[in-house]
Order: C-alpha cells, then sequence, then structure tokens
C-alpha cells in the first residue's frame, strides 16, 4: 500500500468520525461511539505512521511528496507586485515532508491517547456523542492544517480549529462561564486571524502563489536574482501580519488572554487543543514560512523578544494561580513563548522539537490532572487538595514523570528540547545574552511552579473536604493507560534530538531540508564550542534544582498555608494572582467599546428601524382608523345628512298634507289664480 | 226695459240666494234656498231665449239633483252637526282667494269690454225662424251626436257606480 | 236689451259664491251644493254667450254641463253615503285619512 499516496485519507477519517458520531451519535450507544471516536483517529495514526515510513525511505532532499486532488479555486487572472499577471489558483493538495510528518504523527499519536483517555473521563456526561463528534472535527481541521500544501488550505484549517476550540471550550453551554470563555477564544482568534489573512494577501500579490513549495521557490529565485533583499520592508511586513495570527492562535502576547479562560473546557479539551495540537499551529505556520522570516531578521527579532517577554510573564502568574488547570495553562502560554524564542533566533528545528516534546508532557501533565479532578469529584482548587499520593498513585508517578520533563531533568525529553532553544538563544546569529538570561529565570520559575503543583496536590497534609474524601478513587484503565504511554513518551521521546555534544541530532538532520537557509548574506555564526555547550546546560539544569529546591523546600516540607504565600510575595502577590489585571485592561480599553458600539447599533436596530417598520404599521393602522373615521363621519355623515336634510325639509312640508280635502282644493284654486293672472299679465 | 226689470229680478234672487246657501246652519235650508237659486237661474235662461234649457234647467237640475240632494240629507243627516262649528279654519285665506278671483275675472272683463258689442237684429231676425227648442235639438243629434252619446254613456257610468258605491255590502263579497 | 256684461258679471258672482261656499264651508252636502252653484254660473255664461252670438253650440254645451254635473252629484252622493257608513258625520275635516 502506497501511504504516500493516500496522505489524502489521513484527514478524512476523523471525518468520517464527525458525520457518523454527529448524525447518528445521539441513538448509538456510548461505546460505540467511543470506539468510532478513536478507531477513526487511530486509522489515521496507522497511515500517517506508514506515510512517514515511506517518506523515510526516500533520499533526504526528495523528501517532499505532493498528493493534488483537485484544483480547488481557479480564480482567474490577478496583478502581482511586480506587474506581472498571476492566475489565482488553489488546489486542494497535501504535503508530506518532514515538518508536516512530525505534526501529522505528533497529531494523530497524541490525539489518539487522549481519545482514548475522553472514553472513561467523559463517560458520565450527557452530550458524549457530541464531544467525540466535535473531537473528531478538530482532527480534521488540525490535519489539513499541518498536511494543506498552501496557505489557503492552512488557513481553513486554521479557521476549523478555531471553530472546534469554541465549540469545545463551549461544550458545558449551560453554564455562562463556559459560553463566555468560548466566546472570548473565538474573538481574540478572529482578531489573529485578521493578520495572518493580510499576510495571506500580501503573499499572493507579492509572489502570484500560495504553495509553500512555490513560494520558497519564488523567494529563493527572487534573492539569487538580486531582486530581494534582506530587510525589505515587503519581508517584514508579511512576517509580521503572519505573526499576528501565530500571537492569537498560539496565545503570546497580547492575544493570549484567551487560554486561561479556555479552561472551562473538559480536560481532554485542554489537553488536546490547547496543550499538544492547536495552540502549536502558530509555531507550525511561523517555521513553514521560515524562508520569509529568514528575510526579515526585524521580524523575528520581533517574535523572539515577544517569545521571551510572554514566557516571563505567564510564568511570574503561574507561580501564585490556585488552581490546578489554570496553572498548566499559564504554563502552556510559558512554553509556547519558548518555542517563539527558538524560532525566533533562528532556531527552528530546535522549536519544533520543543513542540513535538510539549505535546507529550503537557497532554501528560494535562490528563493528569483531569484523573485528578476525576478523583476528587470535580474539585479543581489545589489548596483543597494534597496528600493524594497514596491514594491515586498511577496518577501520581505519571505526573511526577510529566513535572520532571517539563522541569528539564536531565536525560528526560523537556531537557533536550528545552536546552537547546537556550543554547541558540545564547548562542545564534540572532540570540542575545538577554534572551538567554530570560529564558533561564522562565525554566528556573517553571521547575518552581510546576513542582508546587506537585506538592501541593500530592504531598503534605490533606486539605480535602470530607464528603470528596470518600469518592477519591483511582480513574479506571482507559484514563490510566493512555497516561502511561505518554509518560514513556516524555521519557524517551527526547532522544531523537540529541544536542550536538552527545552525538547526530537525527531530528535537525530530519528537519534539515524544510528550514535550508536562503543564500543570502549572513554574518558567520559565533563558533562555540561543545565546552561551552556543556557549561550551559550546566547552568540549565542548576537553575531547575534551585527551583527545584525552593519548591520543596516552601511547599513540601511545610504545608502550604495561604497566609505565608502571600507574605513571601509581598505586594506582587496580588498582581501575579490577577493576572496583572490585564482582562479588566482589555475590557475597559477594547470589549466594553466594542460592546457599547454594539448596543448602540441593536437600539439602532431596535428603535430606528424597528421603528420604521412598526412606525409604517402604527402609520397603516392610523391611516385605516383615519380613513375609517372619514368613511363613518364624512361619507356616511353626507349620505346621513342628505336623508337628515330631506327629513328636515319635509318635516314642514309634509304639513301641506292635511288631509282636507277643502285645503286642497284651496291650494288648487289658487293655483289657478295664479296661472290665469300670469296669462293675463301677460296679455295687452 | 221689461227685460232688464226680469234680469234684476232673477239676479237678484239668484245672487241672495246663493248667498243663503252658503251661510245657512241648518243643511235642509241650504238647499232650499238651492233650489231657489236654481229656479231663478232657470228664469235667466229664459231672458235669454234659451227655454229648452230652462225646462232642461228646472227638470234635470231642481227635479234630479236637489231632490237627490234631499234624499241624502234624509238619509244621513246627523243632528250634531247643527251645533258645531259651520265655518272651517281656512276662510280668511278663502276670502282672499276670492278676493284675487273677483279681481281677475273684473280685470278680464275690463280688458275684453270692446268685445261684448254684437252685431245687431239680423241676428234677432234669424233666431225667430225656428224655435229654441227645435235648433238645439237639430244640433244636438247632428253636429254633436258623438259628444251626445258620450255623455249617456257617462251618466250610465255615474249610475253603476253610484248603486255600486251605496249598495250594502252582502255575505258574498 | 240687457248689456252682455251684466250677465258675465253676475256669472262670476254666482261663481265666486259658490267658490266661498266650496271653501268655507264644513258640511259636505253644502260643499257639494256650491259645486252646483258654480256649475250654474258657467251655464249663465254659457247661454249668455250663445244668446249674443246666436249661435246654438252654448246651449248645447250647457246641456252637457247639466249633464255631468247630475252624473256628478250621483256619484258623489254615493260616495257620502258610502263614507257615512264608516264615519257617521258630515263634517268633511273629520275624513282626514290621508293626513300625515
Amino acid at each position: 500500500m502506497n501511504f504516500l499516496d493516500l496522505i489524502w485519507l489521513i484527514p478524512l477519517f476523523p471525518a468520517a468520525g464527525f458525520v457518523i458520531n454527529g448524525l447518528f451519535g445521539k441513538r448509538m450507544s456510548k461505546t460505540a461511539v467511543g470506539v468510532i471516536g478513536c478507531g477513526v483517529v487511530l486509522i489515521s495514526f496507522i497511515f500517517s505512521a506508514g506515510a512517514v515510513y515511506q517518506l523515510l525511505q526516500l533520499e533526504a532532499e526528495h523528501r517532499s511528496h505532493t498528493v493534488t486532488l483537485y484544483r480547488w479555486i481557479a480564480a482567474g487572472l490577478a496583478h502581482t507586485r511586480g506587474g506581472g499577471l498571476a492566475d489565482f489558483a488553489v488546489d486542494w493538495s497535501f504535503l508530506l515532508d518532514p515538518l508536516s510528518s512530525v505534526m501529522i504523527l505528533v497529531v494523530t499519536g497524541v490525539g489518539f491517547l487522549i481519545h482514548v483517555y475522553s472514553t472513561g473521563y467523559m463517560h458520565d456526561e450527557d452530550g458524549f456523542y457530541r464531544f467525540f463528534a466535535y473531537l473528531n472535527l478538530f482532527m480534521f481541521s488540525m490535519l489539513t492544517l499541518v498536511l494543506g500544501s498552501n496557505y489557503l488550505m492552512m488557513f481553513v484549517g486554521w479557521e476549523g480549529v478555531g471553530l472546534c476550540s469554541y465549540l469545545l471550550i463551549g461544550y458545558y453551554f449551560l453554564k455562562k462561564s463556559a459560553g463566555d470563555a468560548a466566546k472570548k477564544a473565538f474573538v481574540v482568534n478572529r482578531i489573529g486571524d485578521w493578520g495572518f489573512s493580510i499576510g495571506i494577501m500580501l503573499i499572493f500579490v507579492s509572489f502570484g502563489t500560495l504553495d509553500f513549495t512555490r513560494v520558497g521557490e519564488a523567494v529563493r529565485e527572487g534573492v539569487m536574482a538580486g531582486r530581494y533583499h534582506v530587510s525589505d520592508p515587503l519581508f517584514i511586513g508579511i512576517a509580521l501580519a503572519l505573526f499576528v495570527g501565530a500571537a492569537g492562535k498560539s496565545a503570546q502576547i497580547p492575544l493570549y488572554v484567551w487560554l486561561p479562560d479556555a479552561m472551562e473546557g473538559p480536560t481532554p479539551v485542554s489537553a488536546l487543543i490547547h496543550a499538544a495540537t492547536m495552540v502549536t499551529a502558530g509555531v507550525y505556520m511561523v517555521a513553514r514560512s521560515n524562508f520569509i522570516y529568514q528575510m526579515a531578521p526585524q521580524a523575528m527579532t520581533v517574535v523572539a523578544v515577544i517569545g521571551a517577554v510572554t514566557a516571563f510573564f505567564a510564568a511570574s502568574i503561574a507561580l501564585v494561580q490556585n488552581d490546578i488547570k489554570r496553572v498548566l495553562a499559564y504554563s502552556t502560554v510559558s512554553q509556547l513563548g519558548y518555542m517563539f524564542l527558538a524560532l525566533g533566533v533562528g532556531a527552528f528545528t530546535a522549536g519544533i522539537f520543543h513542540l513535538m516534546t510539549h505535546a507529550f508532557f503537557k497532554a501528560l501533565l494535562f490528563l493528569g490532572s483531569g484523573s485528578v479532578i476525576h478523583a476528587m469529584h470535580h474539585e479543581q482548587d489545589m489548596r483543597k487538595m494534597g496528600a493524594l499520593k497514596n491514594k491515586i498513585p498511577v496518577t501520581f508517578w505519571t505526573m511526577f514523570v510529566g513535572t520532571l520533563a517539563i522541569a528539564g531533568t536531565p536525560g528526560l525529553a523537556g531537557f533536550f528540547s528545552k536546552d537547546e532553544i537556550l543554547w541558540k538563544a545564547f548562542s545564534s546569529n540572532q540570540g542575545h545574552i538577554v534572551l538567554w538570561l530570560i529564558g533561564a529565570a522562565v525554566a528556573g520559575m517553571t521547575a518552581f511552579y510546576m513542582f508546587r503543583l506537585l506538592f501541593m496536590t500530592f504531598f503534605g497534609q490533606s486539605r480535602v473536604d470530607h464528603h470528596t474524601e470518600h469518592h477519591i478513587h483511582e480513574s479506571p484503565r482507559s484514563m490510566t493507560v493512555p497516561l502511561i504511554i505518554l509518560a514513556i513518551g516524555s521519557a524517551f521521546a527526547g532522544y531523537v534530538g540529541m544536542p550536538a555534544w552527545l552525538g547526530t541530532n537525527a531530528f535537525e538532520h530530519f528537519l534539515e531540508p524544510v528550514f535550508e537557509p536562503l543564500p543570502i548574506q549572513q554574518a558567520p555564526p559565533p563558533e562555540y564550542s561543545h565546552a561551552a555547550e556543556i557549561g550551559m546546560a550546566a547552568v540549565s539544569v542548576a537553575i531547575a534544582l534551585i527551583g527545584f529546591g525552593l519548591a520543596y523546600s516552601k511547599y513540601c516540607k511545610r504545608s502550604w498555608e495561604e497566609q505565608r504565600e502571600v507574605r513571601q510575595y509581598g505586594p506582587l502577590y496580588k498582581v501575579f494572582l490577577n493576572k496583572y489585571y490585564i482582562d479588566e485592561l482589555y475590557d475597559a480599553l477594547f470589549v466594553n467599546r466594542a460592546k457599547g458600539g454594539g448596543m448602540r447599533l441593536w437600539t439602532f436596530d431596535a428603535k430606528v428601524v424597528d421603528g420604521l417598520v412598526n412606525g409604517s404599521a402604527l402609520t397603516t393602522v392610523r391611516t385605516a382608523s383615519g380613513s375609517g373615521w372619514w368613511d363613518r363621519w364624512i361619507v356616511d355623515g353626507l349620505v346621513r345628512f342628505i336623508g337628515g336634510f330631506i327629513k328636515t325639509v319635509s318635516w314642514p312640508v309634509r304639513l301641506i298634507q292635511t288631509g282636507y280635502v277643502q285645503n286642497y282644493a284651496l291650494v288648487m284654486i289658487l293655483g289657478v289664480l295664479i296661472l290665469i293672472g300670469y296669462v293675463l299679465w301677460g296679455t295687452p | 226695459m221689461i227685460e232688464l226689470a226680469l234680469f234684476y229680478i232673477f239676479a237678484t234672487i239668484a245672487v241672495a240666494s246663493a248667498i243663503l246657501v252658503i251661510t245657512q246652519h241648518n243643511v235642509v235650508h241650504s238647499a232650499a234656498f238651492l233650489g231657489a237659486t236654481l229656479f231663478a237661474v232657470a228664469g235667466i235662461f229664459l231672458t235669454l231665449h234659451g227655454e229648452f234649457l230652462a225646462g232642461v234647467q228646472i227638470i234635470v237640475y231642481v227635479g234630479g239633483i236637489l231632490v237627490l240632494f234631499v234624499f241624502v240629507i234624509m238619509l244621513i243627516a246627523v243632528d250634531r252637526t247643527a251645533m258645531e262649528r259651520q265655518y272651517n279654519r281656512q276662510w280668511t285665506i278663502a276670502l282672499v282667494t276670492a278676493g284675487i278671483l273677483i279681481l281677475e275675472i273684473g280685470y278680464g272683463l275690463y280688458q275684453g269690454k270692446d268685445s261684448f258689442v254684437l252685431p245687431p237684429a239680423a241676428a234677432v231676425a234669424a233666431a225667430a225662424v225656428a224655435g229654441n227648442s227645435e235648433r238645439v235639438g237639430t244640433t244636438l243629434y247632428t253636429v254633436y251626436l258623438l259628444p251626445f252619446e258620450i255623455a249617456s254613456i257617462l251618466l250610465l257610468v255615474a249610475i253603476v257606480g253610484a248603486v255600486v258605491l251605496a249598495k250594502k255590502k252582502t255575505q258574498m263579497e | 236689451m240687457v248689456p252682455t256684461h251684466y250677465y258675465l258679471i253676475l256669472a262670476a258672482a254666482l261663481f265666486t259664491i259658490g267658490i266661498i261656499g266650496v271653501l268655507t264651508r264644513r258640511n259636505i252636502m253644502i260643499i257639494l251644493m256650491s259645486i252646483e252653484l258654480m256649475m250654474n254660473a258657467v251655464n249663465i255664461n254659457l247661454i249668455a254667450f250663445s244668446d249674443r252670438l246666436q249661435q246654438v253650440t252654448g246651449q248645447v254645451f250647457a246641456i252637457f254641463v247639466i249633464t255631468v254635473a247630475a252624473a256628478e252629484a250621483a256619484v258623489g252622493l254615493g260616495i257620502v253615503i258610502a263614507m257615512f257608513k264608516n264615519k257617521e258625520t258630515m263634517n268633511i275635516n273629520e275624513i282626514d285619512l290621508m293626513k300625515w
């Protein structure tokens, strides 16, 4: 079976699952819904694995396979910026190259595990079939996003995952907070999409095509022909526009505000969409457009700075959050910042590498927290947890592995990827020591707040409410098995991308053709020895240990007390806890203004437009009543007047009819006399 | 001379009786005075050489119509009418109307007074050729035959009508 | 020779008296009698002119007038009798069924 030619089926299996579960799920049993929902993802995973395997058989330079299904849009000719005519044609075609193969494996693999987990976690929910239908729809959109061979298909998938994010965050639609969070996610995402659209339009207008390969070729040719220069405002513009989209989807400053609220959705949703896959779409997009970014170093600096600042910012908020999922949400924002930092300093491979390892341990941590929440009977506040270690051991040990990974413990996956980023932030052409410092500080904070989470939840004295205490039990196998598998992945997935001083970096080699540097003049990268690299690694490990130690001393040795925590941060506590009041700021600046505008428009519609309609109805009624009045009083009045007039006139006239013959005789005689008199008068 | 005196006598009787006809309380008295008026008028006819007509007047008018009147008065005269008012309420306007009538007649007569002068004696001589009755009869049965017949039918109709009107209603009706 | 206009004035006087009688009196019989008076006045006129113009047509006409007067008197009195069967009155003012 030639999996390479069948890559177009990979998004379609989950699409079929969506259709079946969506249309018929209500009538099917939960088992059937679960089997179909998970099964289609498994099939996609098998196809992805087969396709990637077959791709690996090819030579390194030829590892790019495109399958075109049909010409999707053929809109005719349009002028490009350079004055030439380009045919605006977009195909529905799929591209399998090293970058997309990493993505599809991560998406389908981790996705499958999360689907299996959901069968256990969501078992008691009423809208079980709806959940799986939406999840499958999400898988279809995400796979279209990563497999698409042009920007427009990526955009279709982009919008699709945004929609599914809205649907799934608002899954508990009867809760107002869930609905609000879903709306927030969608609206903020939309702002990013605006930037993305501008970027796409600029790309077409400049290069005449939206296909990734062809745009890359156009850039390469242009550079070689001398038409394009580095720091061309065109490239800076496109790069920044695309980055606005990435910031929206991947929750960077200033568009990150939706991600913490997205925790209103069920935990598997947080795991899949807001940790492992959807939020990484921005990273994927920037990586895919590396040829544009390479031509715009200023934009790359912007990306790196925003990534670093976001990482620091989010980590500082995570230090004091009490909701277990919120800590993980801010951690995700922070780790995404790391990925963008990597991309911004030119370490595209490192960024993708971190994306992959992050998918493993973040999904693990989220699913683990879901298991804790499930055991705690839907309690999410860590202040009400404690000493759960022995009660839910599997959950504990898997989460422990995940925490070690994210903290950057040597040997586990997170260490390799994070270390790579920190090293590149320091050593790369576009790196800077300040960026490294921020990254290192974030690493320390990450270790601190993750171990804080672990200690508060599993260690110390039990602060659990008495009612819930009786319900604490380990999760079913459908939930624990994926945890175990993910833990294994978190532990060992890093070995594909080992740094140079430990051996060949297979991962980097694999991805090299995608990130081929352009033939532009660059300063040669500063040379550092392996020793320097090892030294940096040691420094980052030391920082992580410091973080761990602080957490241990504060949260494990002594049990958590609120007052102590508040005191140790001083005035900053309130600021961190309230997320720097950014949401309130946005509300005042934008949200309330938009709402006010909306209200004014609605008032206009209700008063003026509907007023016109009502007014016309009212006018009609009034006119009708007026014409009724006219008819009743004037027309009928005329008729009645005539009758009355005749009556009035005839009233005295009837007196002539006296009934007395002599009166009649008199009148007759008088008449004759008058006539005779008239005749007599006339004759001479 | 004698003609004038006769005229005055008959005229006075006629007018006086006429006035009395319309002013009497008692209906029978009025009828009597009507008879007197009719006799006087017959006399006037005689002075005008209308002998036949005078006879007819007396026979038909007085002997027929007046008798009929008296019969009816006898049948239906109610005593209490003598107690009531005799004149109705429009008598003033009636007198005014009569006044206007007199004026108009006077005016007409005055206007045409010249035409009352007539051709002299030749007319009188022609009148002596035949007797009045003869002349009337001849004209009536030759020139005015059709009106004569119609008049007889009119009389027939009147007879029938009078009988029908005054008949007693029987069970069959 | 009596001037013609004497007869005319006489006829006019009788006629006027007849009119007054018709218009003024309440008693039906007297009204009918007044009508006879008026007819007689007309007859006087006719005969007078017949005599003056030496034509017999006037007298023939007068015969017809008398005939009609007779017929009319007969029918009229028949009506009076029929009317009297309904309402026992000779007062014409009480026969006012045609009143408004």
